[in-house]
């Protein structure tokens, strides 16, 4: 057996329009055989691999205002879909408003791969592992997608149905991750386990955001989103839940933490055993929902 | 397949191609433009033995279509040094003994120029993190980042 270890991409026909109404007009006409692309960091190693042979590959990153990344007072921040990760991080209202976001950004890859690395192809790939997705989902990220009839909003956390798989049909592309203002006095950690310190997928990744909330029993509003260890990003809403009832302590927060971990359906593989990945989440959270409170309180 | 034309300025100098959609940024460089400095370790964004400044950020060639780099800038590692001066990081590489067998360092060269660009005084973290995404087999790192350190005092 002869084993390629250098193999170069298929052949596929590149596509760029000029317009969304092009690339989405596009995209319809051949379904299944055209798919858009932005860095092409998943993309491209999937077609390497055989997984995925795209006759077309349609670059969308030149697109109307895709290359946008927009902070507005009174709305929040608009992320268009061609705003790699390295602009992200280097952005100052991201750094002021959601540094969330950009610690998220920093734990990915490499910066010559965030050179060109998104967060919507991030989002859109919808691995479990996206590390970029926890922080879109604790600040209620809604998608702008353009489709063949004009254009629809669709929030994330209603985006994801399994591996690999969103609620995306042909001809949908989406040109930008909104989010809302960051709840007042917020303060966000995100904490990724990998097999090395830097640049690896995540084995775990949880994400904590918490907040003061007079209208709450606990006065505080916790979210929680957990990567690599469901079919999609998971939102533990029981543990989420509980902490809006309960005065914050060290031992609440354990119990919140064990409720996520019981949230979990995380797989064997590669990188680590389902067992451990769901110690590691119970752990994580406690440690991610400490570090938040410590900054709350 | 159709073949695109393709017109890039590098290392100061403008080339037009024709390249097959396929083709990545890497293999226009070393297999039609003979930049051979430019190294294919694993074809995937792994290594970083590719990275090369495209519009003067680093960029794993491996990972970039040829085709998308119609109008831009592209600087490899042939395209560091000037006619006759070694930039400082290559100076310091060598000095601190950064090379053992070589293969690395050109996306060592690039990746730490891009860095000592944005930010002339790294601390080690930082040269840690910049270099997150260029894997060495042969040295260990220690060298390679008391080679950026000292190319940040010279420059
Ligand atoms: C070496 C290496 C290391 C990596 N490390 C990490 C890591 O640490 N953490 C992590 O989360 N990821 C990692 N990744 C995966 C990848 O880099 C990220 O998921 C990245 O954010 C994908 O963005 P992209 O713009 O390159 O997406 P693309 O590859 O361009 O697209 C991804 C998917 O989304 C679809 N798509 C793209 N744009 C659109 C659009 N506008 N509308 C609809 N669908 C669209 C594509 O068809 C494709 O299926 C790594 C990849 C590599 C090669
Ligand atoms: S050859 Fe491009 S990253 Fe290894
Ligand atoms: S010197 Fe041999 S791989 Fe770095």
């Amino acid at each position: 057996m002869t084993i390629n270890t250098h193999p170069t991409l298929p052949e596929f026909e590149y596509v760029r329009p000029e317009t969304l109404a092009e690339a989405s007009e596009f995209l319809t006409r051949y379904p299944g055989e055209a798919r858009p692309f932005l860095g092409g960091t998943d993309i491209f190693v999937r077609m390497r691999d055989g997984l995925i042979t795209p006759n077309f590959l349609v670059d969308v990153k030149k697109l109307d205002g895709t290359n946008d990344l927009r902070f507005e007072p009174q709305a929040g921040l608009t992320l268009g879909a061609a705003v790699n990760m390295n602009r992200v991080i280097a952005s100052r209202e991201v750094q002021a408003h959601y540094p969330l976001l950009a610690e998220a950004c920093r734990s990915v890859a490499s910066y010559q791969l965030r050179t060109r690395a998104t967060v919507v192809g991030n989002i859109c790939n919808a691995s479990p592992a996206g590390d970029t997705i926890g922080a879109c989902l604790v600040f209620n990220g809604v998608l702008h997608i353009h489709e063949v009839n004009g254009l629809r909003q669709e929030p994330l956390a209603e985006f994801f149905l399994g591996p690999g798989k969103t609620t995306l049909k042909p001809g949908d592309i989406v040109t930008a991750i909104h989010l809302p203002l960051p709840p007042k006095g917020c303060a966000g950690v995100y904490l990724k386990l990998g097999r090395n310190k830097l640049s690896d997928l995540s084995l775990v990744g949880v994400t904590a955001l918490g907040h003061p909330d007079p209208s709450l029993p606990s006065g505080y509003r916790f979210r929680l989103a957990l990567a690599s260890v469901a079919p999609v990003p998971l939102v533990p809403t029981q543990a989420e839940t509980y902490l809006a009832n309960q005065p914050i302590t060290p031992e609440t927060i354990r119990e919140a933490a064990h409720l996520a971990a019981e949230a979990c359906a995380p797989i064997d593989d590669l990188r680590g055993s389902a067992r451990y990945r769901k110690e590691m989440v119970r752990n994580l959270s406690a440690k991610a929902l400490s570090e938040v409170w410590e900054k709350l309180k | 397949m159709a073949f695109h034309k393709v017109n890039v300025t590098i290392n100061g100098e403008m080339e037009q191609v024709v390249v097959p959609s396929n083709m990545t940024l890497m293999r226009m460089l070393r297999e039609i433009l003979a930049f051979t400095g430019t190294k294919n370790g694993c074809s995937a964004g792994e290594c970083g033995a590719c990275t090369v400044l495209l519009n003067g950020e680093p960029v794993n060639s491996c990972m970039v279509l040829a085709v998308e780099c119609d109008g831009t800038e592209i600087i490899t590692v042939e395209g560091l040094a000037g006619d006759k001066q070694l930039d400082p990081i290559q100076e310091a590489m060598i000095q601190e003994g950064g090379v053992q067998c070589g293969f690395c360092t050109p996306g060592i060269l690039i990746s730490s120029y891009a860095l000592l660009k944005r930010n002339p005084n790294p601390s080690e973290d930082e040269i840690r993190e910049a270099l997150v995404g260029n894997l060495c087999r042969c040295t260990g790192y220690v060298r390679i980042i008391e080679s950026v350190k000292e190319a940040a005092k010279r420059s």
